[in-house]
């Protein structure tokens, strides 16, 4: 049960202002959930919470029965994160980038690692170049190879196929199926994201607003995502 | 062992993004060799001119060129938002500050490697003893112990080139006086006895505020 996740009662504020109110979600080790919602629901902040970077107002965040905050460096070690921004250096190199979170992840024949993600992500003939030299798509699919580096139980991702083709967005899927793993992910896309979830949410305004516990339909999904922008 | 090993992971890290890029060392070295240049113009450089003036244009160039190094430390983690990339990353918060504490530490002692030969010969004073390299470690650590933290501070503002020295020169004051005066009793010809009291402030200094910094550094980078 390593790579379950059990969020409880989650609440966020800035000030005044609530971006998370009482968010609870539970998945399952294997289970790939797709988080939606319109800007500003709160997806990011809750990705920011659940990837240790930011720390909850109230309520708790568990791995596998793990508190994330009192058992960081377990649970960091065991998780995989892409966010908006790609985490890389634009002085260095693909490989140089690589090799750094490598290191810090402890990753054993890393170089061997690299090569094979690269690879896969069709970056292999430029990974001696300066990431700054890199387009957009290009560094996203770097990002994923760093996310995916230390072959993480848990991966949480927020538009991850922003920027990417459909090659390397079959590519990116490939990756996250080489190893059971579970994955939570946000996509602006509710058509491509509910492909490729097992589970959806949505959330509003800080809240959830529609969670249903097994597979729903697309038309399910989409007439509560259209309620849930009048409700915004 | 952990701690100290992503500690210097870190400060390799931004060694190899200097190399690559030689933004900081270029532009401080020349801002430095300007500085020098001035003050040598401004104050000329007799002997009797140079004993007087001498430890406190050091001292102030070193500050100076400190606060361009240290600032540049954090924006580079701050570019594609790498700071959380770290923070995500199984290491200690307090292994990021030693990283770039170890890093900045680097940058400035290399900087003065190359700004003290040139002060020397302009000013005509010889700055390679003992005493003087104990001053300028001692006083370094502290430089780089109060800078990291500050920079860190400083990073998430909209004037951070404005913020971190409003917050840096402050702090530092007693370490720059102290390091002034004991560099002047030393090119006085005094004993190491008679700096002893300064090298006391310097390193009392550095022992409060690197552990203090390694303290409080994970409340900083936190949002």
């Amino acid at each position: 049960m390593i790579n379950s996740i059990e969020v409880k009662n989650l609440c966020r504020n800035f000030g005044s202002f609530e971006a998370i109110h009482n968010v609870s979600l539970s998945i399952q080790p294997g289970e790939t959930m797709a988080l939606f919602g319109h800007n500003g629901a709160g997806k990011t902040t809750l990705l920011k919470i659940m990837s240790t970077v930011m720390k909850p107002s109230s309520g708790s965040v568990e791995y596998g029965g793990q508190d994330i905050h009192k058992d960081s460096g377990t649970v960091r070690a065991n998780l995989g994160v892409v966010s908006h921004r790609s985490f890389l250096y634009s002085s260095l190199t693909a490989y140089d980038n690589l090799v750094f979170y490598a290191k810090l992840y402890g990753v054993h024949d890393r170089e061997n690692r690299i090569k094979q993600l690269l690879s896969s992500l069709g970056l292999k003939a430029r990974m001696y170049d300066k990431v700054g030299t890199y387009s957009r798509g290009m560094q996203q699919k770097l990002s994923i190879a760093r996310a995916l580096l230390h072959q993480p139980g848990i991966v949480l991702m927020d538009e991850p196929e922003s920027g990417l083709d459909n090659r390397a967005s079959e590519s990116l899927w490939q990756l996250l199926n080489e190893k059971k793993r579970t994955v939570v992910f946000t996509h602006h896309n509710l058509e491509k994201g509910f492909a490729a979830a097992d589970r959806v949410m949505i959330l509003s305004r800080g809240r959830v607003f529609f969670a249903p516990d097994g597979k729903c339909s697309l038309t399910e999904l989409q007439d509560a995502y259209s309620a849930s922008l009048e409700a915004a | 062992m952990k701690e100290l090993r992503d500690a210097f992971t870190i400060a390799s890290k931004d060694v190899l993004t200097e190399i690559r890029t030689r933004e900081v060392l270029s532009s401080v070295v020349i801002f430095a060799v300007l500085v020098i240049i001035i003050f040598n113009f401004a104050f000329g450089s007799s002997e009797q001119a140079a004993g007087l003036v001498a430890p406190g244009i050091l001292w102030v160039t070193f500050a100076f060129t400190g606060i361009l190094s240290l600032n540049r430390s954090f924006i580079l983690e701050k570019e594609e938002d790498c700071i959380e990339g770290l923070m995500v990353a199984p290491l200690s918060r307090e292994a990021v500050y030693l990283g770039k504490f170890f890093g900045n530490v680097f940058f400035i002692i290399l900087i003065q490697l190359i700004v003290i030969p040139i002060f020397s010969l302009l000013f005509n004073i010889s700055f390679f003893n003992l005493e003087l390299l104990l001053i300028t470690i001692l006083a370094t650590l502290g430089f780089a112990s109060v800078g990291t933290l500050f920079a860190a501070m400083a990073v998430n503002t909209r004037a951070r080139e404005l913020v971190l020295p409003i917050l840096f020169f402050p702090v530092i004051t007693p370490v720059i006086i102290a390091a002034v005066n004991a560099s002047a009793q030393v090119l006085d010809g005094q004993s190491f006895g008679a700096i002893a009291q300064w090298l006391g402030v310097i390193g009392a200094f550095d022992v409060i505020f690197i552990v203090a910094s390694y303290l409080i550094f994970s409340f900083i980078i936190e949002e």
